[in-house]
């Protein structure tokens, strides 16, 4: 007698692809558009990216309906927050609180794939990045999703410390200026977007520095 | 109120019908500093008194943010203020995550209403003994509410509590009328105006008042020292100025602008005002 096994499930995945990069006084969150199921599209004009607090931005990608529960947790949690320390969360507090989050639904997970950037308490970038259940890691530069394996492998050549075995890449801090940086992730979208069918449309490019965060928008192909 | 036999327990009716424990926690709300609040239609202002226990210690936060849209000035224990202002914010949390939108300043009302009455029908319980004036804006408006440790609650165009409240409320009454169209300006006048009427004589100075302000387009926050000094300067002058500034002849503010000029001479003008002995 063979287990009855569910006809449905609860999950689904949109697709999409998201990347973050740290620099020294500055942090590049990007995401693309488009949000997909099976082969096809459902909208050309979706969001992955969303501002947690002043210095740190979440972008998810994954099942977009546990993304959106999971950005409102966050978004009350924040609140709550707010109201007891009387300040904004820093990123690295956000971290922890995404990592305790994920977890704590580990055993009927969120479907969504984290990365999280923005500035930490000395002002410099930070990008933590995460699976499923809350395990993160503080790193240099990050790609999340569909397009994560077309694009992880490029950055690691241009932003990795040269030779690990004779310099480990200690510092998480990529020695880029901003403008190589959002010139950088324009570059691995265009790419990914040529062979990943989930990956295009539209590009997101959010850049949080301490004055404030910019937004940039850029075309990408729609096939 | 003399102590009597049905004021035990909360839930003791007296043969007249009342509860004397419900009626004792209101008592405590009139003995804790002045909260006041007033609303026009498009703002709200909450402004209170600061009293602290000795010129050592900081003063008590009666003011608290509940959400961008609303905000509350407690009077009484303010212990159970901190506790119910938690509550509230939660609350506040709750219908946004739920809903996406603010909560209605009503509703919340409401919750905090229907909380107090339970502490009066509890026999392991008593009541809260704290006064809320809850200001908030919603899609029907700028709405002041205040709300008892009875459980009950009403709305107000202006209302003060606390000790030497009557001073306030007899200011407000005169002029609550015209509130209504008052500009942002004029509001947060008229409250830190009303506060004034509290302290009996005192100098008004900046650091004796917190003063917050929420409308249209303008999220709850406090006003600074300085911007609350310099309102405060507009009236606190010499009297010719002062009868021209306030602009009426309500007679009460002529004795309190004369109270105020001697001591005003006495402290040698607005600049010396800033400095407080403990600025927080």
């Amino acid at each position: 007698m063979t287990k009855q096994h569910a006809n449905w499930s609860p999950y689904d995945n949109n697709g999409g692809t998201c990347v973050a990069i740290a620099g020294s006084d500055y942090c590049v969150i990007a995401a693309d558009t488009r949000m997909s199921t099976g082969y096809s599209i459902l909208t050309r004009d979706y969001s992955k990216i969303h501002k947690l607090a002043d210095k740190a931005v979440l972008s998810s990608s994954g099942f977009q309906a546990d993304v959106k529960a999971l950005q409102k947790v966050l978004t009350s949690r924040h609140l709550v927050y707010q109201h007891q320390h009387n300040k904004q969360m820093s990123c690295p507090a956000m971290a922890q609180l995404l990592s305790n989050t994920l977890y704590f639904k580990r055993f009927f997970p969120y479907y969504a794939f984290n990365v999280l950037g923005g500035l930490d308490e000395n002002g410099k970038g930070c990008v933590f990045t995460y699976d499923a259940v809350g395990s993160y890691e503080k790193v240099g530069y990050s790609a999340q999703g569909s397009g994560s394996t077309l694009i992880m492998p490029f950055l690691d050549n241009q932003l990795k410390s040269p030779s690990p075995l004779l310099l480990p890449a200690q510092d998480a801090i990529t020695p880029l200026s901003e403008p190589e940086a959002v010139d950088l992730v324009k570059t691995v979208f265009a790419s990914a977007t040529e062979r990943d069918i989930y990956t295009g449309d539209k590009l997101e490019i959010m850049i949080l520095k301490a004055d404030g965060i910019k937004t940039e928008v850029m075309d990408l192909r729609k096939d | 109120m003399f102590r009597n036999q049905y004021d035990t327990d909360v839930t003791t009716w007296s043969p007249t019908g009342r509860l004397f424990q419900v009626e004792y926690a209101m008592e405590a709300v009139k003995q804790g500093s002045a909260a006041i609040g007033l609303r026009s239609r498009s703002h709200v202002v909450l402004a209170c008194v600061n009293k602290a226990q000795s010129e050592l210690s900081s003063h008590q936060k009666k003011i608290f943010k509940v959400d961008d849209h609303i905000g509350v000035a407690i009077a009484g224990l303010t212990a159970d203020g901190r506790v119910l202002s938690r509550y509230m914010r939660s609350e506040a949390i709750n219908h946004s995550f739920t809903y996406e939108s603010p909560l209605p300043v009503g509703r919340l009302v409401v919750h905090l209403a229907d909380k107090a009455q339970v502490c009066t029908q509890r026999s392991w319980k008593r009541p809260y003994g704290v006064g809320l004036l809850v200001g908030g804006l919603d899609e029907s408006g700028a709405h002041l509410y205040y709300n008892c440790p009875s459980g009950n609650y009403f709305e107000y165009q202006a209302f003060a509590i606390g000790s030497r409240s009557q001073a306030a409320k007899t200011y407000l009454e005169r002029r609550f009328e015209s509130f209504g169209d008052s500009s942002r300006e004029d509001l947060i006048k008229d409250a830190i105006l009303a506060v004034r009427e509290t302290l009996q004589g005192e100098t008004l100075k900046s650091s004796l008042c917190t003063v917050s302000v929420l409308g249209v387009g303008e999220p709850f926050h406090f006003l600074d020292q300085e911007t609350i000094q310099k309102v405060i300067d507009t009236f606190e002058k010499v009297p010719e100025d002062e009868a021209g500034e306030a602009g009426e002849a309500g007679e009460g503010e002529a004795e309190a602008a004369v109270a105020a000029a001697p001591a005003e001479q006495g402290g040698g003008g607005a600049g010396d005002q800033d400095v407080a002995p403990m600025e927080m």
